[in-house]
């Protein structure tokens, strides 16, 4: 079994999304009547509540297969070193046949795919029904293909492949994007465009690096290029700046991103718990991979000589996400800017051409990834307590939820960069690279940008721990559903505690944050043990 | 007219395929109305689809379609392959069968894959359409615009 763990991982979503499928056919199409959560989840006499849960037990069933596999393959590439599967057991000696290839990069990435992604089941489950009325099924089953494209993207070692599973992901992204509000529709729509367009140029590029080197295969391409010294050649050129134009887009990097504050703020926040942390951290996976793997370091930093400018472009990029976050009255909006901001730490920590550059990058795509879902999730659990969705709205909430507001404060001072947090080891890998390379716009953009998310978290502290309830708030308080709601002086401040399976997950992602955190040493070993391979200036410690 | 011949006659497939794929960008980006964006990504697409196509073509090469395994081949007539083709056509170990006479198979299989990729994408384009028409009753840009803004202030 352990030996299959890189099928398993992407045929268990896969599976359960076609099971989750034929599950919703069995359901009348119903209305929009949002179905009353109070009743009990273990109500038998309401039979379209049965198939919600069979899907929601289907989605989380496959996401543990997924986890654990994602663990098992951890554990074999720590103890034994890179994990190659051939797909149907096909090897070509062309690079012909699908390879599923697990080195410490991905293996790590994965964990964390998995892991975002079973948290954002568990959050989902609360919401889908008052979200997407009707239609969780369908739901379910974009949200399994999601995350197994996403998966998949990471755990392949083929280059065309890789361009399926992104559609994959995108495809269904899309779709989870539209089941939002009125103006989701508009956002998914553009997001269609764009998304097109970055994938297409990606497959160009695939096309370009298939007519030079003949294989489709990323070791085999890096073979051919460093092999039959091809980092001169014009089309290895194109072909790499079409992958790298088209893996931009995806990730919305900064003259790219028009696309992702609306796209994520209108999606439903069950959605934007999957697609918010997720989709461009893999897009980033996807530009460190083609940048080391398949076209090497030697030649994307030496025969290119770009990444001076790359860097340029990802510091004005963190400097203007971050300001027009500042400007965003809405919490979800701020969110999608900062993840532009993000998106630019990362770009640019890869792009510094050394070795603490790629350490922080890599490293910051998994602190990232959880920072993000706990921020999606501390927003969706905010707004659907509140009703508003605008910062403003956001009094009083130490109070009255004080979980979700640890949670939410753990996760901002990671985003700003307090130390026992993940998100400080990432800056502080990303500024010793940007240090080293001599590249000091970049850091002072990261020191810059640090800044702004204090100024912008610390204006929410401010109005959740000191605010004064607005005249509205009781009118607000009333429309709670479950909780019985009551001005009465013994009930416990605790009371308007968001309902468990929304909290715990939240918990469970804030706890992460410190445990990366605490753990870095460990991590960044991992992360050296490939990186070490690829001999990037100031590495091989 | 070397010249000619090398730039335009020699390359006439990529030609064809980046003047489609500038029409279909141009529409994905200029035009106003949401379908013809959609039609826009499809000649988009379908350029790259060509350029692969015509990539994996050889000079006098046949279908790929070995019938009698081993002593192939009627074909071998001096064909002209490509780089894609000599490191990916049936090379060493299959005996007589020359892989310059037969079309290299595998981006054409590829293809195979992209446009099932880009139906699959049209298909969720045209049902995103849709919804954005029952919500908006519009499917022009500039009113779409208009009503956004008049709507959430």
């Amino acid at each position: 079994m352990a030996d299959h763990a890189p099928a398993i991982l992407l045929i268990a979503p896969l599976f359960a999304a076609i099971a989750v499928t034929l599950a919703g056919l069995r359901r009348p199409a119903r209305g929009a009547e949002g179905p009353d959560r109070e009743a009990g989840d273990d109500s038998v006499e309401f039979p379209p509540f049965q198939e919600d849960k069979v899907c929601f037990m289907l989605t989380l069933g496959a996401l543990t297969v997924s986890l654990v596999a994602a663990l098992t393959m951890l554990g074999q590439v720590i103890d034994r070193g890179v994990v190659r599967y051939f797909v149907g057991n096909w090897t070509s000696p062309l690079g012909v046949g699908i390879e599923l290839r697990v080195d410490h990069l991905n293996a790590l990435a994965l964990v964390m795919i998995a892991t975002v992604a079973l948290l954002a089941a568990f959050y989902s489950h609360r919401r889908v029904e008052d979200e997407t009325p009707g239609k969780s099924p369908q739901f379910y089953a974009m949200f399994l293909l999601c995350a197994m494209g996403l998966m998949g993207m990471t755990v392949t070692g083929d280059a065309f492949n890789l361009y399926v599973l992104l559609e994959v992901a995108a495809l269904s992204g899309y779709a989870l994007v539209a089941m939002g509000d009125k103006r989701a529709a508009v956002a998914a729509y553009n997001y269609i465009i764009i998304g097109t367009i970055g994938a297409s140029f990606y497959l160009l590029g695939v096309g370009y690096l298939y007519i030079k080197t003949g294989s489709l295969n990323m070791a085999g391409i890096q073979e051919v290029i460093a092999g039959g010294g091809l980092a001169g050649s014009r089309t290895i050129q194109v072909a790499f700046i079409l992958i790298v134009l088209g893996v931009w887009i995806k990730m919305a990097f900064f003259p790219f991103c028009a696309w992702l504050p609306n796209a994520y703020s209108h999606a439903p926040s069950s959605s934007a718990c999957l697609l918010a942390p997720l989709v461009t951290k893999v897009s980033i996976y996807v530009m460190i991979r083609m940048m080391l793997t398949v076209f090497g370091p030697a030649f994307v930093f030496e025969a290119v000589d770009w990444h001076g400018a790359v860097v340029w472009l990802a510091s004005i990029g963190i400097v203007v996400a971050s300001l027009i976050a500042l400007a965003q009255t809405e919490l979800k909006k701020m969110l999608g800017f900062l993840i532009v901001a993000e998106v630019g730490y990362m770009v640019g920590g890869a792009w510094l051409a050394n070795h603490n550059g790629m350490v922080g990058a890599i490293y910051h795509i998994l602190s990232d990834a959880f920072m993000t879902l706990c921020m999606f999730l501390a927003a969706g659990i905010l707004i659907h307590r509140t009703k508003r969705e605008d910062i403003a709205g956001l009094t009083d909430l130490y109070r009255k939820m004080p979980l979700s507001m640890a949670a939410f404060t753990l996760a901002a001072l990671s985003m700003i960069g307090v130390p026992p947090t993940c998100g400080f080891f990432s800056k502080y890998f990303l500024i010793r690279g940007g240090i080293e390379a001599g590249q000091w716009q970049y850091v002072a953009a990261l020191l810059f940008a640090s800044l702004v998310n204090a100024i912008m978290f610390f204006r929410i502290f401010e109005k959740a721990y000191f605010g004064e309830l607005s005249s509205e708030a009781p009118e607000l308080e009333a429309e709670g559903e479950d909780d019985g709601y009551d001005h009465r002086v013994d009930m416990p401040p605790a009371f308007r505690e968001a309902p468990l399976s929304m909290v715990a997950p939240l918990l469970i992602a804030s706890v992460g944050l410190l445990f990366i955190g605490l753990n870095t040493r460990e991590i960044v070993t991992v992360i050296e043990q490939t990186l070490n391979l690829f001999a990037l200036a100031g590495g091989g410690a | 007219m070397d010249f000619l011949h090398d730039i335009l006659i020699a390359r006439l497939n990529y030609w064809i395929y980046v003047i489609l794929m500038m029409i279909g960008l141009h529409a994905m980006i200029a035009k106003n109305n949401l379908i013809k964006k959609l039609i826009g990504m499809s000649i988009f697409q379908t350029a790259i689809i060509l350029f692969f196509v015509s990539v994996g073509v050889k000079d006098g090469g046949t279908i790929p379609i070995v019938s009698h395994h081993g002593h192939d081949d009627a074909h071998a007539e001096t064909a002209h392959a490509d780089d894609a083709g000599e490191a990916a056509g049936h090379v060493d170990g299959h005996g007589e069968i020359d892989p310059d006479a037969h079309d290299n198979p595998l981006p054409h299989v590829l293809m195979l894959t992209a446009i099932v990729v880009g139906v699959a994408t049209l298909g969720v384009g045209l049902a995103v359409s849709q919804k954005i028409y029952r919500e908006y009753g519009t499917l022009e840009e500039n009113e779409l615009l208009e009503k956004i803004r008049s709507t959430d202030g």
